[in-house]
Protein backbone atom coordinates (compact mmCIF):
# COMPACT_ATOMS: atom_id res chain seq x y z
CA UNK A 1 0.00 0.00 0.00
CA UNK A 2 3.01 2.76 1.26
CA UNK A 3 5.03 1.16 -1.24
CA UNK A 4 2.43 2.05 -4.22
CA UNK A 5 1.87 5.74 -2.52
CA UNK A 6 5.45 6.36 -2.79
CA UNK A 7 5.99 4.78 -6.66
CA UNK A 8 2.65 7.56 -7.40
CA UNK A 9 5.00 10.51 -5.68
CA UNK A 10 6.61 12.40 -8.77
CA UNK A 11 9.98 13.62 -6.87
CA UNK A 12 11.01 11.91 -3.37
CA UNK A 13 12.38 14.88 -2.43
CA UNK A 14 9.62 16.92 -2.27
CA UNK A 15 8.11 14.68 -0.17
CA UNK A 16 10.95 14.78 2.44
CA UNK A 17 10.98 18.36 2.57
CA UNK A 18 7.19 18.58 2.99
CA UNK A 19 7.54 16.21 5.79
CA UNK A 20 11.10 17.45 7.73
CA UNK A 21 9.00 21.61 7.51
CA UNK A 22 5.62 19.65 8.69
CA UNK A 23 8.31 18.05 11.56
CA UNK A 24 9.55 21.37 12.07
CA UNK A 25 6.41 23.20 12.40
CA UNK A 26 4.84 20.50 14.62
CA UNK A 27 8.09 20.78 17.17
CA UNK A 28 7.93 24.57 17.09
CA UNK A 29 3.75 24.16 17.66
CA UNK A 30 4.88 21.87 20.76
CA UNK A 31 7.73 24.29 21.99
CA UNK A 32 5.05 27.50 21.37
CA UNK A 33 2.61 25.83 23.68
CA UNK A 34 5.06 24.09 26.16
CA UNK A 35 5.79 27.86 26.67
CA UNK A 36 2.22 29.70 26.56
CA UNK A 37 1.00 26.94 29.18
CA UNK A 38 2.76 27.83 31.91
CA UNK A 39 3.02 31.47 31.44
CA UNK A 40 -1.15 31.66 30.86
CA UNK A 41 -1.15 29.60 34.05
CA UNK A 42 1.21 31.70 35.90
CA UNK A 43 -0.43 35.08 34.84
CA UNK A 44 -4.06 33.41 35.94
CA UNK A 45 -3.18 32.32 39.39
CA UNK A 46 -4.88 35.40 40.82
CA UNK A 47 -8.54 34.39 38.53
CA UNK A 48 -7.92 31.01 39.74
CA UNK A 49 -7.86 32.27 43.53
CA UNK A 50 -10.76 33.87 42.97
CA UNK A 51 -12.63 31.19 41.63
CA UNK A 52 -11.92 29.11 44.09
CA UNK A 53 -13.28 31.79 46.77
CA UNK A 54 -16.31 32.50 44.94
CA UNK A 55 -16.74 28.90 45.35
CA UNK A 56 -18.03 29.58 49.05
CA UNK A 57 -21.93 28.62 49.79
CA UNK A 58 -22.09 30.05 53.27
CA UNK A 59 -20.59 32.59 54.58
CA UNK A 60 -20.50 33.15 58.94
CA UNK A 61 -20.25 36.72 60.30
CA UNK A 62 -19.57 36.81 64.35
CA UNK A 63 -21.67 39.07 66.06
CA UNK A 64 -23.37 40.95 63.12
CA UNK A 65 -26.57 39.54 65.14
CA UNK A 66 -26.02 43.21 67.24
CA UNK A 67 -26.29 44.82 64.38
CA UNK A 68 -28.71 47.56 65.06
CA UNK A 69 -32.28 47.80 63.14
CA UNK A 70 -32.48 50.08 60.79
CA UNK A 71 -28.22 49.90 59.42
CA UNK A 72 -26.79 47.79 56.99
CA UNK A 73 -23.08 46.27 56.95
CA UNK A 74 -20.55 45.67 54.51
CA UNK A 75 -19.25 41.84 53.90
CA UNK A 76 -17.51 39.76 51.39
CA UNK A 77 -19.03 36.47 50.23
CA UNK A 78 -16.14 35.05 48.47
CA UNK A 79 -14.14 38.10 46.47
CA UNK A 80 -18.20 39.80 45.90
CA UNK A 81 -19.28 42.97 48.19
CA UNK A 82 -22.09 42.14 49.86
CA UNK A 83 -24.60 44.14 51.97
CA UNK A 84 -26.35 42.96 55.22
CA UNK A 85 -29.23 44.93 56.16
CA UNK A 86 -31.21 44.47 59.43
CA UNK A 87 -34.39 46.66 58.82
CA UNK A 88 -36.41 48.54 61.14
CA UNK A 89 -39.15 45.87 61.63
CA UNK A 90 -36.58 43.01 62.33
CA UNK A 91 -36.53 41.22 59.44
CA UNK A 92 -32.80 40.88 57.91
CA UNK A 93 -31.42 40.99 54.36
CA UNK A 94 -28.34 39.82 52.49
CA UNK A 95 -28.04 41.39 48.68
CA UNK A 96 -25.52 41.34 46.52
CA UNK A 97 -24.12 45.03 46.62
CA UNK A 98 -22.56 44.61 42.75
CA UNK A 99 -24.96 47.11 40.47
CA UNK A 100 -26.31 45.14 37.82
CA UNK A 101 -25.98 48.01 35.55
CA UNK A 102 -22.36 48.48 34.91
CA UNK A 103 -21.12 46.47 38.43
CA UNK A 104 -20.30 49.62 41.06
CA UNK A 105 -20.63 48.74 44.37
CA UNK A 106 -23.96 50.33 45.49
CA UNK A 107 -25.05 51.74 49.16
CA UNK A 108 -27.59 51.31 51.63
CA UNK A 109 -29.69 54.25 52.58
CA UNK A 110 -31.23 54.31 55.91
CA UNK A 111 -32.98 58.00 55.71
CA UNK A 112 -34.11 56.95 52.03
CA UNK A 113 -35.56 53.21 53.04
CA UNK A 114 -33.58 52.23 49.08
CA UNK A 115 -30.71 51.18 47.84
CA UNK A 116 -28.44 53.55 45.40
CA UNK A 117 -26.03 53.02 43.21
CA UNK A 118 -23.45 56.43 42.88
CA UNK A 119 -22.80 55.79 39.36
CA UNK A 120 -25.33 56.04 37.35
CA UNK A 121 -28.40 56.89 39.56
CA UNK A 122 -29.42 53.60 40.05
CA UNK A 123 -32.05 52.13 42.77
CA UNK A 124 -33.25 49.17 44.55
CA UNK A 125 -35.47 47.94 47.76
CA UNK A 126 -33.69 47.06 50.16
CA UNK A 127 -36.09 44.25 51.06
CA UNK A 128 -36.12 42.28 47.81
CA UNK A 129 -33.52 43.97 45.85
CA UNK A 130 -35.89 44.61 43.19
CA UNK A 131 -34.38 47.34 40.69
CA UNK A 132 -37.22 49.90 40.82
CA UNK A 133 -35.79 53.17 39.47
CA UNK A 134 -32.56 54.18 37.25
CA UNK A 135 -30.60 51.73 34.35
CA UNK A 136 -30.16 48.64 36.55
CA UNK A 137 -31.60 45.82 34.48
CA UNK A 138 -31.85 43.01 36.81
CA UNK A 139 -32.66 42.84 40.80
CA UNK A 140 -29.68 42.60 43.00
CA UNK A 141 -28.82 38.78 43.93
CA UNK A 142 -30.49 37.81 47.46
CA UNK A 143 -28.84 35.22 49.51
CA UNK A 144 -30.32 33.66 52.25
CA UNK A 145 -29.63 34.91 56.26
CA UNK A 146 -30.06 32.66 59.43
CA UNK A 147 -29.62 34.73 62.46
CA UNK A 148 -28.56 32.88 65.98
CA UNK A 149 -27.40 34.12 69.25
CA UNK A 150 -23.69 34.21 68.72
CA UNK A 151 -23.46 35.34 64.80
CA UNK A 152 -25.92 35.82 61.23
CA UNK A 153 -25.06 33.16 58.71
CA UNK A 154 -25.35 34.16 55.11
CA UNK A 155 -25.97 31.43 52.47
CA UNK A 156 -26.29 30.87 48.83
CA UNK A 157 -30.20 30.38 47.49
CA UNK A 158 -30.16 27.06 46.60
CA UNK A 159 -32.83 28.44 44.39
CA UNK A 160 -30.56 31.04 42.64
CA UNK A 161 -33.02 33.82 43.47
CA UNK B 1 15.09 42.54 4.51
CA UNK B 2 17.10 43.83 1.43
CA UNK B 3 19.90 44.76 3.99
CA UNK B 4 19.80 41.22 5.67
CA UNK B 5 20.17 39.60 2.31
CA UNK B 6 23.19 41.40 0.96
CA UNK B 7 25.07 40.84 4.45
CA UNK B 8 27.76 38.02 4.98
CA UNK B 9 29.39 36.48 7.95
CA UNK B 10 32.81 35.17 7.68
CA UNK B 11 33.17 31.16 7.59
CA UNK B 12 36.25 29.99 9.06
CA UNK B 13 37.83 27.77 12.12
CA UNK B 14 37.22 30.15 14.70
CA UNK B 15 33.11 31.24 14.09
CA UNK B 16 32.07 29.53 16.58
CA UNK B 17 32.61 32.63 18.79
CA UNK B 18 30.39 34.54 16.33
CA UNK B 19 27.49 33.31 18.09
CA UNK B 20 28.10 34.43 21.72
CA UNK B 21 27.19 37.87 21.37
CA UNK B 22 23.82 36.31 19.77
CA UNK B 23 23.34 34.24 22.77
CA UNK B 24 23.44 37.10 25.28
CA UNK B 25 21.18 38.89 23.64
CA UNK B 26 19.16 36.07 23.72
CA UNK B 27 19.58 35.50 27.38
CA UNK B 28 18.26 39.36 27.47
CA UNK B 29 15.58 38.77 26.36
CA UNK B 30 14.25 36.01 28.30
CA UNK B 31 15.35 38.25 30.93
CA UNK B 32 13.35 40.91 29.83
CA UNK B 33 10.16 38.97 29.58
CA UNK B 34 10.81 36.45 32.84
CA UNK B 35 11.48 40.12 34.69
CA UNK B 36 7.77 41.58 33.63
CA UNK B 37 6.26 38.21 34.83
CA UNK B 38 7.99 38.93 37.74
CA UNK B 39 6.74 41.80 38.47
CA UNK B 40 3.42 40.46 38.03
CA UNK B 41 3.45 39.75 42.09
CA UNK B 42 6.59 41.34 43.25
CA UNK B 43 6.33 43.71 46.05
CA UNK B 44 8.84 45.50 46.95
CA UNK B 45 9.33 47.17 50.45
CA UNK B 46 8.60 45.15 53.83
CA UNK B 47 6.69 42.59 51.87
CA UNK B 48 9.42 41.83 49.52
CA UNK B 49 10.53 38.26 50.94
CA UNK B 50 6.60 36.98 51.34
CA UNK B 51 6.08 38.21 48.20
CA UNK B 52 8.85 35.96 46.46
CA UNK B 53 7.74 33.09 48.62
CA UNK B 54 4.19 33.53 47.45
CA UNK B 55 5.45 33.76 43.87
CA UNK B 56 7.84 30.33 44.45
CA UNK B 57 5.06 28.29 46.58
CA UNK B 58 1.35 29.66 46.32
CA UNK B 59 1.20 31.02 42.33
CA UNK B 60 1.25 28.29 39.08
CA UNK B 61 4.43 27.89 37.89
CA UNK B 62 5.90 30.95 39.92
CA UNK B 63 8.93 28.88 40.96
CA UNK B 64 9.60 28.01 37.08
CA UNK B 65 9.33 31.99 36.19
CA UNK B 66 11.76 32.85 39.12
CA UNK B 67 13.95 30.08 38.18
CA UNK B 68 14.11 30.92 34.67
CA UNK B 69 14.85 34.42 35.73
CA UNK B 70 17.96 33.69 37.65
CA UNK B 71 19.40 31.05 35.76
CA UNK B 72 19.13 33.21 32.52
CA UNK B 73 20.52 35.72 34.54
CA UNK B 74 23.86 33.58 34.83
CA UNK B 75 23.76 32.40 31.72
CA UNK B 76 23.70 35.99 30.52
CA UNK B 77 26.79 36.84 32.16
CA UNK B 78 28.69 33.53 31.19
CA UNK B 79 27.39 34.69 27.39
CA UNK B 80 29.01 38.43 27.55
CA UNK B 81 31.85 36.81 29.29
CA UNK B 82 33.04 34.32 26.60
CA UNK B 83 31.29 37.00 24.36
CA UNK B 84 34.16 39.62 25.35
CA UNK B 85 37.08 37.31 25.37
CA UNK B 86 36.83 36.02 22.13
CA UNK B 87 36.55 39.62 20.54
CA UNK B 88 39.36 40.51 22.93
CA UNK B 89 41.42 37.45 21.31
CA UNK B 90 40.16 38.14 17.63
CA UNK B 91 41.76 41.60 18.34
CA UNK B 92 37.97 42.94 17.06
CA UNK B 93 38.28 45.62 19.71
CA UNK B 94 40.75 47.82 16.74
CA UNK B 95 39.99 50.42 14.64
CA UNK B 96 36.94 50.84 13.84
CA UNK B 97 35.44 48.82 16.67
CA UNK B 98 36.96 50.38 19.09
CA UNK B 99 33.56 51.77 20.46
CA UNK B 100 31.81 48.22 20.22
CA UNK B 101 34.28 47.41 22.74
CA UNK B 102 33.50 50.32 24.71
CA UNK B 103 29.71 49.90 24.72
CA UNK B 104 30.35 46.33 25.37
CA UNK B 105 32.38 46.37 28.22
CA UNK B 106 29.67 49.21 28.90
CA UNK B 107 26.96 46.31 29.08
CA UNK B 108 28.98 43.59 31.13
CA UNK B 109 29.11 46.24 33.83
CA UNK B 110 25.50 46.93 33.52
CA UNK B 111 25.01 43.25 33.65
CA UNK B 112 26.78 42.65 36.40
CA UNK B 113 25.01 45.74 38.51
CA UNK B 114 21.70 43.81 37.15
CA UNK B 115 23.01 40.55 38.76
CA UNK B 116 24.06 42.61 42.06
CA UNK B 117 20.82 44.70 42.43
CA UNK B 118 18.61 41.72 41.53
CA UNK B 119 20.30 39.24 44.21
CA UNK B 120 18.91 41.47 46.90
CA UNK B 121 15.27 41.68 46.00
CA UNK B 122 14.21 38.15 47.79
CA UNK B 123 15.81 39.70 50.93
CA UNK B 124 16.54 36.16 52.17
CA UNK B 125 19.35 35.79 54.38
CA UNK B 126 21.88 35.35 51.69
CA UNK B 127 20.29 38.14 49.55
CA UNK B 128 20.71 40.58 52.61
CA UNK B 129 24.52 39.49 53.77
CA UNK B 130 25.61 39.55 50.20
CA UNK B 131 24.30 42.70 50.20
CA UNK B 132 26.17 43.89 53.21
CA UNK B 133 29.15 42.67 52.24
CA UNK B 134 29.27 44.10 48.81
CA UNK B 135 28.13 47.74 50.55
CA UNK B 136 30.84 47.71 52.99
CA UNK B 137 33.61 47.47 49.76
CA UNK B 138 32.26 50.98 48.54
CA UNK B 139 33.77 52.12 52.29
CA UNK B 140 37.02 51.79 51.11
CA UNK B 141 36.74 54.34 48.60
CA UNK B 142 38.03 57.69 50.63
CA UNK B 143 35.46 60.43 51.92
CA UNK B 144 32.92 59.75 49.41
CA UNK B 145 32.63 55.64 49.73
CA UNK B 146 30.56 55.34 53.67
CA UNK B 147 28.76 58.47 52.31
CA UNK B 148 27.92 57.03 48.76
CA UNK B 149 27.22 53.60 50.45
CA UNK B 150 24.72 55.41 52.85
CA UNK B 151 22.51 56.52 50.11
CA UNK B 152 22.55 53.62 47.84
CA UNK B 153 21.23 51.48 50.92
CA UNK B 154 18.98 54.33 52.64
CA UNK B 155 20.31 54.22 55.30
CA UNK B 156 23.45 52.85 57.43
CA UNK B 157 22.27 49.23 57.09
CA UNK B 158 20.25 47.00 54.51
CA UNK B 159 16.82 47.66 55.08
CA UNK B 160 13.84 47.26 53.06
CA UNK B 161 14.47 51.09 52.08
CA UNK B 162 17.69 49.22 49.83
CA UNK B 163 15.28 46.76 48.62
CA UNK B 164 13.10 49.41 47.39
CA UNK B 165 16.00 50.81 45.67
CA UNK B 166 17.75 48.03 43.91
CA UNK B 167 14.09 47.87 43.13
CA UNK B 168 14.04 50.68 41.03
CA UNK B 169 17.19 50.12 40.12
CA UNK B 170 16.81 47.00 38.76
CA UNK B 171 13.73 47.50 36.98
CA UNK B 172 13.60 51.39 35.83
CA UNK B 173 17.11 52.68 35.86
CA UNK B 174 19.15 49.92 34.39
CA UNK B 175 17.03 49.35 31.90
CA UNK B 176 17.05 52.67 30.74
CA UNK B 177 20.57 53.18 30.39
CA UNK B 178 21.26 49.68 29.01
CA UNK B 179 18.87 49.46 26.30
CA UNK B 180 19.85 52.71 24.62
CA UNK B 181 23.65 51.57 24.88
CA UNK B 182 22.29 48.04 23.65
CA UNK B 183 20.85 49.51 20.76
CA UNK B 184 24.43 51.32 19.92
CA UNK B 185 26.21 48.03 20.23
CA UNK B 186 23.81 46.23 17.81
CA UNK B 187 23.78 49.08 15.44
CA UNK B 188 27.37 48.99 15.36
CA UNK B 189 27.65 45.37 15.04
CA UNK B 190 25.28 46.11 11.77
CA UNK B 191 27.79 49.16 10.57
CA UNK B 192 31.45 46.90 11.22
CA UNK B 193 29.98 43.20 10.19
CA UNK B 194 32.32 40.83 11.89
CA UNK B 195 35.14 41.50 12.53
CA UNK B 196 38.33 38.46 11.18
CA UNK B 197 40.76 37.28 13.81
CA UNK B 198 44.46 38.46 13.20
CA UNK B 199 45.17 34.90 11.38
CA UNK B 200 41.78 35.65 9.15
CA UNK B 201 43.17 38.66 7.46
CA UNK B 202 46.14 37.87 6.88
CA UNK B 203 44.79 35.99 3.89
CA UNK B 204 43.87 37.24 0.60
CA UNK B 205 40.26 38.20 0.15
CA UNK B 206 39.77 35.18 -2.67
CA UNK B 207 41.13 32.97 0.41
CA UNK B 208 38.61 33.84 2.66
CA UNK B 209 34.51 32.21 2.65
CA UNK B 210 31.71 33.60 3.85
CA UNK B 211 28.10 32.82 4.19
CA UNK B 212 24.98 35.17 3.97
CA UNK B 213 23.11 36.12 7.31
CA UNK B 214 19.93 35.42 6.14
CA UNK B 215 19.15 32.54 5.93
CA UNK B 216 21.94 31.12 6.88
CA UNK B 217 23.83 32.62 9.46
CA UNK B 218 20.34 33.42 11.10
CA UNK B 219 19.42 29.64 11.13
CA UNK B 220 22.43 28.95 12.79
CA UNK B 221 22.08 31.55 15.05
CA UNK B 222 18.30 30.16 16.18
CA UNK B 223 19.79 26.74 16.07
CA UNK B 224 22.25 27.96 18.88
CA UNK B 225 19.58 29.76 20.65
CA UNK B 226 17.10 27.03 20.67
CA UNK B 227 20.40 25.17 22.37
CA UNK B 228 20.58 27.26 25.41
CA UNK B 229 16.71 27.57 25.34
CA UNK B 230 16.91 23.92 26.18
CA UNK B 231 19.95 24.17 28.40
CA UNK B 232 18.10 27.08 30.43
CA UNK B 233 14.90 24.94 30.77
CA UNK B 234 17.05 21.95 31.80
CA UNK B 235 18.90 23.85 34.47
CA UNK B 236 15.60 25.49 35.93
CA UNK B 237 13.36 22.58 36.30
CA UNK B 238 16.07 20.64 37.23
CA UNK B 239 17.46 22.57 39.80
CA UNK B 240 14.90 25.35 40.80
CA UNK B 241 16.51 28.62 42.64
CA UNK B 242 16.27 28.49 45.77
CA UNK B 243 14.76 30.70 48.52
CA UNK B 244 16.62 31.04 52.14
CA UNK B 245 14.95 31.80 55.43
CA UNK B 246 13.64 35.30 55.29
CA UNK B 247 16.34 38.14 56.20
CA UNK B 248 17.01 38.70 60.26
CA UNK B 249 19.36 41.44 61.11
CA UNK B 250 19.60 40.01 64.17
CA UNK B 251 20.76 36.67 63.06
CA UNK B 252 24.63 35.23 62.25
CA UNK B 253 25.70 35.40 58.74
CA UNK B 254 25.49 31.50 57.31
CA UNK B 255 28.13 29.39 57.00
CA UNK B 256 29.74 29.07 53.48
CA UNK B 257 28.21 32.98 52.42
CA UNK B 258 30.00 34.09 49.33
CA UNK B 259 29.12 36.23 46.58
CA UNK B 260 27.78 35.05 43.37
CA UNK B 261 30.75 33.47 40.76
CA UNK B 262 31.22 36.11 39.06
CA UNK B 263 32.14 38.46 41.84
CA UNK B 264 34.17 35.59 43.32
CA UNK B 265 37.34 36.65 41.72
CA UNK B 266 36.96 40.22 43.26
CA UNK B 267 36.06 38.41 46.37
CA UNK B 268 39.04 36.41 47.06
CA UNK B 269 41.56 38.60 45.53
CA UNK B 270 40.03 41.32 48.33
CA UNK B 271 40.68 38.21 50.98
CA UNK B 272 44.32 37.42 49.53
CA UNK B 273 45.29 40.90 49.86
CA UNK B 274 43.86 40.85 53.33
CA UNK B 275 45.65 38.24 54.57
CA UNK B 276 49.18 39.44 52.91
CA UNK B 277 48.52 43.16 53.74
CA UNK B 278 47.42 44.04 57.54
CA UNK B 279 44.35 46.74 57.75
CA UNK B 280 42.97 48.56 55.47
CA UNK B 281 45.89 48.57 53.35
CA UNK B 282 45.50 44.59 51.63
CA UNK B 283 42.19 45.87 50.59
CA UNK B 284 42.86 48.89 48.84
CA UNK B 285 45.41 47.08 47.45
CA UNK B 286 43.36 44.28 46.26
CA UNK B 287 40.90 47.57 44.70
CA UNK B 288 43.75 49.54 42.91
CA UNK B 289 44.62 46.04 41.45
CA UNK B 290 41.31 45.44 40.27
CA UNK B 291 40.56 49.22 39.03
CA UNK B 292 44.15 49.51 37.55
CA UNK B 293 43.25 46.04 35.61
CA UNK B 294 40.01 47.01 34.71
CA UNK B 295 41.01 50.23 33.17
CA UNK B 296 43.98 48.51 31.14
CA UNK B 297 41.55 46.33 29.57
CA UNK B 298 38.57 49.21 28.63
CA UNK B 299 41.44 51.05 26.98
CA UNK B 300 43.41 48.16 25.13
CA UNK B 301 42.10 50.12 21.41
CA UNK B 302 44.06 52.75 22.53
CA UNK B 303 47.42 50.94 22.78
CA UNK B 304 46.93 47.74 20.73
CA UNK B 305 46.48 48.81 16.94
CA UNK B 306 45.09 47.54 13.82
CA UNK B 307 47.89 47.94 11.79
CA UNK B 308 50.65 46.75 14.48
CA UNK B 309 50.58 42.98 13.85
CA UNK B 310 53.94 42.05 15.26
CA UNK B 311 55.25 42.19 18.90
CA UNK B 312 52.88 44.42 20.37
CA UNK B 313 49.53 42.61 19.44
CA UNK B 314 51.12 39.40 21.06
CA UNK B 315 51.60 41.40 24.22
CA UNK B 316 47.98 41.98 23.71
CA UNK B 317 47.32 38.21 23.59
CA UNK B 318 49.17 38.05 27.21
CA UNK B 319 47.48 40.37 28.82
CA UNK B 320 44.19 38.98 27.82
CA UNK B 321 45.58 35.24 28.67
CA UNK B 322 47.02 36.47 32.10
CA UNK B 323 43.40 38.13 32.90
CA UNK B 324 41.45 34.77 32.02
CA UNK B 325 44.09 32.81 33.80
CA UNK B 326 43.64 35.11 36.71
CA UNK B 327 39.60 35.62 36.71
CA UNK B 328 39.70 31.15 36.43
CA UNK B 329 42.09 30.49 39.04
CA UNK B 330 41.04 33.32 41.73
CA UNK B 331 37.55 32.18 41.16
CA UNK B 332 38.07 28.54 41.52
CA UNK B 333 40.51 29.38 44.66
CA UNK B 334 37.86 31.71 45.84
CA UNK B 335 35.73 28.32 45.66
CA UNK B 336 37.91 26.21 47.34
CA UNK B 337 38.76 28.17 50.03
CA UNK B 338 35.05 28.72 51.48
Amino acid sequence: MSNAKDNNTPSAGVSRQTFLRAAMGGAGLVYAAGLAYPVYRYVASPIEKAAKEGAVTEVTLKDAQKLAPGSALMFRFGSRPTLLIHHDDGTWTALSAVCTHLACTVQYQADKKRIHCACHGGVYDPKTGANISGPPPKPLRRYEVKVTDVAVIVSRNPQGA
Amino acid sequence: MEFAKHKTVPVHSQAFWYYWGGLSLFFFVIQFLTGVLLLLYYRPGPDAYDSVRQITFDTNFGWLVRSVHSWAANLMIVAIFVHMFSVFFMKAYRKPREFGWWSGVALLGLAMVFGFSGYLLPMDDLAYFATKVGMEISNLIPVLGPKLADLVRGGPDVSEYTVHRFFALHVVVLPAVFLPILGFHLWLVQRHGNALPPSEAARTAAQRKSESFFPDFMMKDFAMWLVAFNILSVLAFMFPWELGPQADPLKPAPLGIHPEWYFMSQFQVLKVFGDWFPGKLGEILGIVVFTVGGILWFLIPLYDHAQEAGRRARRATWFGLLTLIMLIVTTVWGYLAL
